[in-house]
């Protein structure tokens, strides 16, 4: 299953390559233009981003490296022992949604300290690899065309960050336990 | 909401550092993460640059709505506010696909070129449409079907069995996009409730 979906996408990308300018030929595009025309818009895009993520990746770096983000996990230790949740991938939880290399650090610490194929190990990993960085996509995408008030956006993604944690625990409890 | 998170992450962050007694602490942050977000932004130039080029010819073939055909009861379902036919409908699918597939590098470029479609359809352009916040929702719960980064650090770490997690992964990312997706329709329905009383 795994083989098969690999090779999927690892020739996913070639494939597209030869597939779209392919029919784009049959559809008479003159091909070349269109390439130029279209990767136009990536450097103004990225260039754009750069004050929105650097606003956010300075707060979280603040957040993070100065011990802010410890000293308030010391709040959620008595909810964490009540629920049984294992205190180690906590920090990995609550840093998945703000910060994605954050928590593969600690995901990399739990590793190198229970094994990968540890119980910690797997769930560790299961929270890491369902879910996305919340707080970098919706800097990255409304940054990208200037969105200033983004609604409700930010709660439906930490909510669904929430309900992915509890899911990864979920989950690995009935598998791997 | 995005003010009080930001300004509570450093104010936070500085007086933990007060009171570590070690205010350099902050100063080093800063650097780190200004500098951090600008590689990112680098970073990102050569692959906006290729994948917008290479998905500009799918557009001009009519790739991208023969695609939005395709999955169209499925789109018009997630984004009934979007026409059918309209430019951003391709991209938003095309965005999920590579999602989906894993191709990380290329979701980025087709998300971003999608909310470009649909900030054309926006009548207030500071404020975001519903149809944006639903592809936000779907791209911040990584929908995907492999989880390729986790199995590589865990080949990395000489796991045994490194894809072990793909079971646990795929069912708790489907789970979490699902209820992603209600709670954006919850807050959808709310928000133009509260529009037609104004």
């Amino acid at each position: 299953m795994f083989e098969a979906m690999s090779l999927i996408s690892k020739f996913m990308i070639p494939a597209l390559l030869v597939a779209i300018p392919l029919y784009g030929l049959f559809r008479k595009v003159p091909l070349y233009n269109s390439f130029v025309d279209g990767a136009k818009d990536g450097f103004p895009t990225a260039i754009q981003l750069i004050p929105h993520l650097v606003a956010m990746m300075v707060a979280v770096a603040v957040f993070r490296d100065t011990g802010a983000l410890e000293f308030y996990l010391q709040f959620l230790t008595p909810l964490i022992n009540w629920l049984h949740i294992p205190s180690e991938v906590v920090p990995v939880g609550i840093l998945r949604s703000i910060s994605g290399t954050g928590s593969l650090a600690f995901v990399e610490s739990i590793m190198k300290t229970y094994g990968p194929d540890s119980y910690l190990g797997k769930l560790a990993s299961t929270i890491q690899g369902s879910s996305d960085t919340t707080l970098y996509v919706i800097t990255v995408y409304f940054g990208a065309v200037g969105i200033r008030n983004s609604l409700y956006a930010i709660k439906v993604g930490f909510l669904a960050d929430l309900a992915g944690f509890v899911f990864s625990i979920l989950f690995c409890s009935l598998i791997f336990q | 909401m995005i003010h009080y998170i930001w300004f509570f992450m450093i104010v936070s962050g500085v007086v933990a550092a007060i009171i570590q007694g070690d205010v350099e602490l902050v100063t080093k942050a800063v650097l780190n993460g200004a500098k951090d977000a600008v590689a990112v932004c680098i970073g990102l130039i050569s692959v906006l640059v290729f994948w917008l080029g290479i998905m500009r010819i799918a557009q001009d073939a009519g790739l991208l709505k023969k695609l939005a055909h395709l999955l169209g009861p499925f789109a018009r379902f997630l984004f009934p506010s979007v026409p059918a036919d309209h430019p951003a409908m391709g991209y938003l699918l095309s965005n999920m696909s590579a999602n989906l597939f894993g191709l990380g590098n290329a979701a980025t470029p087709l998300g971003l070129k999608a909310m470009e479609e649909l900030q054309k359809l926006n009548p207030d352009p500071k404020t975001a449409t519903p149809a944006m916040c639903t592809l936000l929702a779907i791209n911040t719960s990584g929908l995907t079907l492999i989880p390729t980064t986790i199995i590589a650090i865990r080949m990395k770490h000489g796991s045994i069995n490194p894809t072990d997690v793909i079971g646990p992964t795929l069912l708790a990312t489907i789970c979490a996009t699902s209820f992603a997706i209600i709670v954006d329709r919850y807050f959808r329905n709310r928000e133009t409730k509260k529009r037609q009383r104004r």
